[in-house]
């Protein structure tokens, strides 16, 4: 697992550090079929678990569906359930993903982000996750591999906490993020367990003496109050993922809220974008400011619950912004993110120009050079005031 | 069901033997008619009814519940060829 270790730091890929983040958390089941990148995750785990290191069932499943499926009867039966997957897994497990999230069971599922077929490619981009983001699951993004850990402990509270009861999805940038060796502090067994506490499902399968049924039918008359309550339970996600990360912070020195501020402050143009890009895109403001530009970024780590109000807020002084999208959702309209972020910013008086721009499909590099470019153009339109294109491919 | 707004959470139902309150029995389109002469209470068609609705009382059939009879028939044709004691008559609306 280790390469190296200098100061409390050790330094490991994204898998390893997932698969030890789950070492960490002991679920009591774990239903998975590996499929590139997210391989790693299962293979290592599977090792703790075969070396005892863990009390968690391991179920070698013939398929992601069924890799799903396990994971819904297992958390409907009151285990605390984990599971890893990327692209055609996600999609194989699609059907599924809305049935574990309307039975509001708090399965943990980290995806590593990859493209999906056609054409077949195995490296990074979002279309797998940006696909499943109306299947009702919590979404946060990861930018490093420190990230994707302390997301995963935070995920098992968000998903448990009972004003959600819903499952989270923790993604990361395969291969960049996923087989990149990165120096991370790692956190004590003993305070993640203190952290994620113990799970207790509210009516388990398993307790006969109170018999329950799950998956019954609904007709007209009920249907639409229990996607009321699914919708409201999603809603208030928010606020929870917010404590959360603040409660993470005071304890492990890492705070966490639902986005992250790049020199937005006063910045005029901004890029707003997920996962690792982001952290490229930083390279670039910092060029950039050294030239006195005022440019900005937005990371949102939570996408599902999207929230609506902090990304307007965070934007209402900014006066062009570039939407960032690793996907598209083949509407003729600029990707989700983009989207969702212009649709925010409608509520403003007085709002920034928004543009898409599509980047890094089925990993396609994008570089420091392809962040300033954008810059550039945003800087152009604040001072114009004119968009020449809404929206393009770039890294091209 | 409960109260709409305190529906259990996910669609759950928190206890057993709820159907025996959900009346079916409004589905029917053909209704199953006994003949008791003919019975010989060998309990075929309590052994094939899908939906529980055969009463038997004292190791005799002595009727249908029709509150969850669907009308689906299968008692009629399992009830063997020398007896035929169930015919299915049409429901009157």
């Amino acid at each position: 697992m280790a390469t190296t270790m200098t100061k409390a730091q050790i330094g490991l890929t994204g898998n390893s550090a997932i698969a030890y983040a789950m070492k960490q958390i002991n679920p009591d089941v774990c239903p998975a079929y590996p499929i590139t990148p997210s391989t790693a995750v299962v293979e290592e785990f599977s090792s703790y678990v075969a070396d005892g290191k863990v009390d968690t069932e391991f179920i070698t499943v013939e398929s992601e569906h069924s890799a799903m499926s396990a994971c819904i009867g297992a958390s409907a039966a009151g285990a605390r359930v984990m599971t890893a997957t990327s692209s055609q897994g996600l999609a194989l497990m699609w059907e599924m993903l809305y049935i574990a999230s309307g039975m509001r069971l708090p399965i943990v599922l980290t995806d590593v982000n990859r493209a999906l077929s056609a054409p077949i490619n195995i490296h990074c981009d979002h279309s797998d996750s940006m696909g499943a983001r109306d299947s009702g699951w919590i979404q946060i993004y990861s930018e490093t591999v420190q990230e994707a850990y302390d997301n995963l402990f935070q995920a098992v509270r968000i998903a448990e906490n009972e004003k959600v009861l819903l499952p989270v999805m923790v993604c990361l940038d395969g291969f960049i993020t996923s087989h990149a060796i990165e120096n991370i502090s790692l956190i004590d067994d003993d305070d993640i367990r203190q952290f994620i506490g113990e799970y207790k499902a509210q009516h388990p399968l398993l307790d006969t003496d109170h018999p329950v049924t799950y998956g019954a039918m609904t007709l007209p008359d009920t249907y639409i109050e229990f996607k009321r309550q699914q919708s409201e339970a999603i809603t208030r996600a928010k606020d929870v993922v917010s404590e959360i990360g603040k409660e993470f912070g005071k304890r492990f020195g890492r705070e966490y809220g639902l986005m992250e501020e790049y020199k937005l402050d006063d910045a005029e143009a901004v890029i707003v974008i997920l996962s690792s890009a982001a952290g490229t895109t930083k390279v670039a403001v910092d060029e950039l400011r050294k030239a006195g530009k005022k440019v900005g970024i937005l990371k949102p780590r939570l996408f599902r619950p999207f929230p609506f109000k902090e990304i307007a807020d965070a934007l209402k002084n900014v006066k062009a912004v570039a939407v960032l999208d690793r996907a598209d959702s083949m509407s003729g309209f600029g990707g989700p993110l983009f989207n969702e972020v212009r649709s925010a910013l409608y509520e403003l008086e007085k709002r920034p120009k928004v543009v898409s721009r599509i980047f890094g499909l089925g990993g396609r590099d994008y570089m420091v050079k392809d962040a300033v470019h954008v810059f550039d153009e945003l800087l152009k339109i604040v001072e114009t005031g004119k968009v020449e294109t809404l929206t393009k491919y770039i890294t091209i | 069901m409960a109260e709409k707004k305190n529906l259990p959470i996910g669609g759950i139902i928190t206890e057993g033997g709820t159907a025996h309150e959900y009346a079916t029995g409004g589905w029917r389109k053909l209704r199953p008619v006994l003949d008791k002469e003919k019975c010989t209470n060998c309990l075929i068609c309590w052994v094939m009814c899908p939906d529980s609705a055969i009463v038997v009382q004292d190791g005799k059939m002595i009727g249908f519940d029709m509150d969850h009879c669907k009308g689906c028939g299968i008692c009629a044709e399992e009830c063997p060829d020398k007896v035929k004691a169930i015919n299915m008559d049409e429901e009157k609306d």
